[in-house]
């Protein structure tokens, strides 16, 4: 495991020897231009995250969460600032920065062993042979428990299921981070659950760097190590940062009554629904 | 009239038998369901032997089934047509021929598809085959380069605005206009033939292919992006599985099209294709002749565009349900 994530490249051993934050979002601002109208959606974001840290990102809806993520992934471009992964900007996406959508977003034209596979051939295709590679996205499946169905088509399996193997996809691509756009949001509660356990499980077997976008305050609380919680759009910014100091592994059950669990569940309440209300418009919604 | 009268038993006979045998179909199909109906509410234990009747009959009584309800009904509106069509054309002064009469003149080209009696004198098979080899030209040019620009219009902005309207106004052009210009292109029939499929067959796959890739969804390209294909393995393994339905829209609408075209240009450009046959026969008055040519016609762009729908079927596999 440890051999795994060191893996990442020359360029991480020099930045970390310089003393660099490995993400740092620096005065970031993100306008969109429609024509003669422009919004500013995120205006002077700051936010450092270190190695192995989880870290969820709440806030109503509106409020720029994804863009925010997007931007972390490249896939759109910042007005001004900067994101710098390990010292380096970000302009593009990239299999280090794996994304896995709100949709899943996998190719259904694909078996769900074939989507992983697509992945893994992309970048590892001279890294490992072909045979190590088979051997990688058996064990990418294997880490979400989704050997079982490697040979079916994504529309033969449920949301959960898919929401699996768009991890395993991700996770295949062994990213510096990990990227997760309200992984759950479109999944009953119970499947939630089970997924985030899964989540939970994996982190702490690989330890990487997560970010994940959330509207659900219970789902950040049990799953992350910092809470960032964003005010109101539009120019939506980071209102507060909230450290979970909850040893893990963390068990669902025992966190109920837990003080810190229960205590960081109220800071996050009343950051979004007593500091910053939804706007009128959203709220009735 | 005289040999009229001979063959009209011919013709009769099948005729007449067809019916009695076709309602023993329908009745025996038809009684299964109309039992069960009645007998479900008012004896239950009735329905248990009609229940166990499709296992235990199993394939027959599917594929009786199936001739019932697929078969059936198209042969008799057949034969209820043929028999108007018998009845409007019977007058000796009808300017069109009976189909009693079509089987008496064009026997030879009814019954034998592939004889040869002459250079001109080929049966109806042969000639097909010919078209079908020009149409196969033809459109398969216009497959790929209508595939690779409706990607090029799909994908750029600018290849869009530029080539759009262009496409929009020659799309209009009808086959035929082309073909004084490709004859004086080309210099030759063949040639001039297969321009006017190619031209007719590609609006339909430009424009479905290029709709096909505008509605790639935005997930598959943010896939694409994040494992950072090149612009080769994005066409592959992401455009071209995206849009095949599309595409294969457009390549049926094309085949349909290029089987039009091809025998309008084959009147006019000659040779031994289907479309000369026909012109070949209005001008010997071969009205039975011509007749029998659309029928072969007919079906054979039935087969072509089932034939395209079935390969769209199988290539688009699992694509279709996200």
């Amino acid at each position: 495991m440890i051999a795994r994530l060191d893996h990442a490249t020359h360029t991480t051993a020099r930045m970390q020897v310089a003393g660099q934050p490995f993400l740092k979002l620096d005065r970031v601002d993100k306008t969109f231009a429609r024509g003669s109208t422009s919004t500013n959606v995120l205006s002077d974001v700051n936010l450092t995250i270190e190695r192995g840290e989880y870290v969820a990102v709440i806030g109503h809806s509106g409020c720029g969460k994804s863009t925010m993520l997007n931007l972390i992934a490249g896939l759109t471009p910042v007005t001004s600032g900067a994101v710098l992964l390990e010292g380096l900007e970000v302009n593009e996406p990239g299999p280090e920065r794996a994304v896995v959508f709100q949709n899943h977003s996998l190719l259904p034209w694909l078996t769900c062993y074939e989507n992983v596979k697509l992945a893994v051939d992309k970048v590892f295709s001279g890294l490992k042979s072909k045979a190590e590679r088979h051997d990688w996205v058996l064990h990418n499946l294997d880490l979400v428990n989704m050997v079982h169905a490697k040979d079916r088509r994504p529309s033969e399996i449920s949301g959960g299921m898919k929401q699996r193997i768009g991890i395993a996809r991700a996770l295949a691509m062994e990213p510096k981070v990990l990227l997760l756009d309200e992984p759950f949001g479109a999944l009953d509660a119970l499947t939630r659950a089970q997924l985030q356990d899964s989540v939970m499980d994996i982190h702490g077997r690989l330890r990487n760097t997560v970010i994940m976008i959330t509207h659900d305050v219970d789902e950040a609380v049990l799953l992350s190590d910092r809470i960032v919680m964003m005010t109101n759009g539009p120019s939506a910014t980071i209102g507060e940062v909230l450290d979970i100091r909850l040893p893990r592994p963390r068990k669902r059950l025992d966190l109920v009554e837990d003080k810190e669990y229960v205590h960081g569940r109220a800071a996050v309440l009343e950051f979004l629904y007593a500091r910053h209300k939804a706007p009128q418009v959203e709220a009735a919604e | 009239m005289q040999q009229l009268a001979v063959r009209e038993p011919l013709i009769a006979t099948p005729a007449g038998a067809l019916p009695a045998s076709v309602s023993a179909l329908v009745g025996a199909a038809a009684v299964a369901p109309v039992a069960t109906i009645e007998t479900r509410p008012t004896n239950p234990s009735a329905a248990k032997p009609i229940a166990t009747r499709p296992a235990r009959a199993g394939w027959a009584a599917r594929s009786l089934e199936w001739i019932g309800t697929a078969v059936v009904p198209p042969v008799l509106v057949v034969l209820a047509l043929l028999l108007v069509w018998e009845l409007a054309c019977a007058s000796p002064k009808s300017s069109l021929p009976a189909p009693t009469k079509i089987w008496a003149e064009s026997q030879d080209l009814i019954l034998n598809p592939f004889f040869v009696a002459g250079p001109q004198d080929l049966g109806l098979g042969w000639r097909v085959l010919t078209s079908l080899q020009r149409v196969a030209v033809g459109f398969g040019l216009a497959a790929v380069v209508g595939i690779g620009l409706g990607c090029l219009v799909g994908q750029s902005q600018w290849a869009m605005r530029g080539l759009d309207p262009i496409f929009q106004v020659l799309r209009t052009v009808p086959p035929l206009a082309w073909l004084p210009i490709s004859l004086a292109a080309f210099r030759d029939a063949n040639p001039s033939a297969i321009f006017v499929i190619f031209i007719t067959a590609i609006w339909p796959v430009i424009i479905n292919t290029a709709v096909g890739i505008r509605n790639i969804p935005q997930d598959y390209r943010n896939v694409a992006q994040v494992l950072r294909l090149n612009q080769l393995e994005f066409f592959w393994r992401i455009m071209v599985p995206a849009a095949a339905p599309y595409m294969f829209t457009g390549l049926r609408i094309g085949i349909g099209l290029s089987w039009l075209a091809i025998v309008a240009a084959e009147m006019l450009t000659g040779g031994v294709g289907i479309g000369f046959f026909i012109w070949d026969a209005w001008n010997s008055s071969k009205l039975s002749d011509i007749v029998v040519a659309l029928v072969y016609i007919g079906l054979v762009g039935f087969v072509l565009d089932r034939l395209v729908a079935y390969v769209g079927k199988l290539a688009t596999r699992g694509t279709a349900a996200a």
